[in-house]
This record gives structure tokens, C-alpha cells and sequence, in this order.
């Protein structure tokens, strides 16, 4: 018997108390700052950390307080900075070097229905990702390319695009570890 | 009246919650890194403290004693001080910003700490009544807030010298903890 009386007692007072915090929770609900609320719908919620604030909410409030400027953001881009230069009415700023969008893997294709033939880009090609031969179509091994578009100045009828390599999982590899090396001591 | 300067005088000195009880050691060590982060804590663990003996007293005496439920203390403590702690957190984030960006991220922290729970137990253990209680909390708060604060100052100062690397960061910290709490061990037999 004492041991139901413990069991009512308990859950009835654990029962109160939440029904209190729910109702508190309702009550007291405090609504956030309006301009933070819509500086954060025009961010990407990629909750990346790119622009050195834990994430798309406190840089909202960063800039809504004047704290941080707009163009911080990476994944956002430029339409992003555009955006919240229009929601806050000040000039758009060029997005930071430093925080500039990522550049993605490209790799180069010869439209081959333009292509003449002409090699010149085969010599140009540092990797040897240019197949062909002279008057004959060339093409670019994907694989081989490494993006560096040194082939598309040498190209007299501009064939030569750069398109982005979408990662997918048979191409992703490990990022390379980072690069510090001291400069060189003169 | 010097009832309760007894009460207040024992729980800041005599029987300090850290530095003689060892009770919220975590935020002892965790929170005394700045001065500033040390007082809003000291401020949030005050309120609290005090607000949740002050709650458990009544739970246990209105409560649990007339049913019998006594050997429920630790769980009921525990629900009501969390309770009470989050409610307060709503309110106060409601009503005054500014105490909120103070105390805010501490409160919830504070929770769950050893010294409030023990502050709790200890007054229907001393078999305290209402006002002893309040009093009882008050004045352990009151000694953590004293050795947090001059910890975290002491801590600062550490920060800055020349520690030999084996005692570098927290092997100094606990030691200069150790020797606060021989310091304060100066007190025992000043009250009960």
C-alpha cells in the first residue's frame, strides 16, 4: 500500500511540475529579435561555422547588433551578401578573400563539334589529359584533367569549357592535409 | 537572532561548502578560470542555492513527512530543484534581460550541481526549520561565491607566472585549491 502511495505521490508532483513548465514555457515565451529572426531566414542554416560564429543564428545576432559585417558567409555567397545588404539597407561589400566560396574541382571539355584540330592545347596541357592528333577531334580524360585551364588560352576557336566535377562517392578522396609551411628564410 | 549569525558564519568559514564539505568542486575548478565568468556564477548559484533549500524544505516537510514518503528525498529534491531552476530561468529570461544575460547560461548549469543537492539534504538531516533553511542556503552560497571568487582571482594571477611546466594549468590550480582549503581549515572550532 505505501509503496502505491509513493508511486501516486510522485508521478501526480512530476505531473504538476510539467504541466507548470508547459504552461510556463507558453507564458513566458520570449520572442526573439525581430531583424535577427529575418537576417537568419536569408542565411543558408548551413550551421557551417565559416564565418567564425558557432553558427547561422549567433552571426544573425552578430549582425543585427553591428558586431560582424555581412559578407562572412561562404556557402551564401554573393547572394546571400546581396540579400542582407538589401534587408539592411547598407552598401553590398565584396565577400571576404578569406571567405570566399570554396573553389570546387573543375575540369575542362572540348565541345568536339567546335574543335579544329589544331593540338594546340595538347601542348599546352601540363598532365597530358588531351587526347588526339592533328585535324582530328581531341577530347579531355576527366580523370587525368587537373583543372589548372592552362589549355583553354591557347585555343583559337574557344571549344575549351570549364564545368565542376560533381563529388559523388567513387570520386571523393580526403581532403589534403593543410599546408603551413614556413616561408623561406631569406 | 545570533542563531542564524551562527548558521551564516558556519557555512562561510567553518564548514565551506568546497574547501571543508568538498561539495561543487566541478564548477570550482570549471568556472574559476576568469574573475568575471566566477561572479556570475557565484551570483546564479546564490539564487539558486537559497531558492532551493528554501523549496525543499517545504517539499519534505509538507509533503513527504506527512506521508511517510521520507526515503524519497534524494529523487524528489532533485525533480523540484530542477523544476525550480528551469521556471526561474523562463521568468527571468520574461522579465528582465539584463539578469538574464548575467546569470542565463549559469542557471541551467547549476542544476545539477553536487552543492545544491547536498545544501538539501544536509538541512533535513541538521533537522532545520523554514528560516534555518533559507538561512542555511543562504550562507553556503554565500562561502562558495567567497572561494570561487578568490580562487578565480588567484587563478588569474597564477595564469600569468612562471609555473614549472609538470605543475602547468590544472596540477596548479588543485594545489593552490588544497592549500585554500588548509587555510580555511584555520577556522574549525570558531562555531559549530
Amino acid at each position: 500500500m505505501s509503496i502505491l502511495i509513493a508511486v501516486v505521490t510522485l508521478s501526480v508532483i512530476a505531473a504538476l511540475f510539467g504541466l507548470l513548465l508547459g504552461y510556463a514555457s507558453i507564458k513566458f515565451r520570449v520572442e526573439g529579435d525581430p531583424v535577427v529572426e529575418k537576417i537568419d531566414a536569408l542565411l543558408p542554416q548551413t550551421q557551417c561555422g565559416q564565418c567564425s560564429f558557432p553558427g547561422c543564428r549567433p552571426y544573425a545576432e552578430a549582425i543585427a547588433s553591428g558586431e560582424a559585417p555581412i559578407n562572412l558567409c561562404p556557402p551564401g555567397g554573393e547572394t546571400t551578401m546581396l540579400a542582407l545588404a538589401d534587408l539592411l539597407g547598407v552598401e553590398p561589400v565584396a565577400l571576404d578573400d578569406e571567405h570566399d566560396t570554396e573553389p570546387t574541382k573543375t575540369v575542362v571539355v572540348i565541345d568536339e563539334q567546335t574543335c579544329i584540330g589544331c593540338t594546340l592545347c595538347i601542348q599546352a596541357c601540363p598532365v597530358d589529359a588531351i587526347l588526339g592528333a592533328a585535324k582530328q577531334m581531341h577530347t579531355v580524360i576527366a580523370d587525368e584533367c587537373t583543372g589548372c585551364n592552362l589549355c583553354i588560352p591557347p585555343c583559337p576557336v574557344d571549344c575549351i569549357h570549364i564545368t565542376p566535377v560533381k563529388v559523388e562517392p567513387d570520386t571523393w578522396r580526403w581532403p589534403l592535409p593543410e599546408q603551413n609551411f614556413a616561408a623561406p628564410r631569406a | 537572532m545570533t542563531e542564524y549569525a551562527i548558521i551564516l558564519i558556519s557555512t562561510i568559514w567553518v564548514n565551506n561548502f568546497v574547501l571543508v564539505k568538498f561539495l561543487g568542486l566541478c564548477p570550482f575548478m570549471g568556472v574559476s578560470r576568469k574573475l568575471e565568468t566566477a561572479m556570475g556564477m557565484a551570483l546564479a548559484t546564490t539564487f539558486v542555492l537559497t531558492l532551493s533549500s528554501v523549496c525543499s524544505y517545504l517539499v519534505n516537510e509538507y509533503i513527504l513527512a506527512p506521508l511517510d514518503l521520507v526515503y524519497l528525498r534524494t529523487i524528489m529534491f532533485i525533480l523540484v530543484i530542477a523544476v525550480v531552476v528551469q521556471f526561474t530561468e523562463m521568468v527571468v529570461h520574461k522579465t528582465s534581460p539584463l539578469l538574464y544575460n548575467v546569470l542565463g547560461i549559469f542557471l541551467p548549469l547549476i542544476t545539477t550541481n553536487c552543492a545544491v543537492l547536498g545544501v538539501a539534504l544536509l538541512n533535513v538531516q541538521e533537522q532545520h526549520g523554514f528560516l534555518q533553511s533559507a538561512f542555511y542556503g543562504f550562507g553556503a552560497s554565500m562561502g562558495f561565491s567567497l572561494v570561487l571568487v578568490l580562487f578565480a582571482g588567484l587563478r588569474e594571477r597564477i595564469a600569468v607566472t612562471d609555473v614549472p611546466d609538470v605543475f602547468q594549468g590544472n596540477a596548479i590550480a588543485l594545489i593552490t585549491a588544497g592549500i585554500m582549503s588548509l587555510a580555511f581549515m584555520g577556522f574549525v572550532g570558531l562555531v559549530n
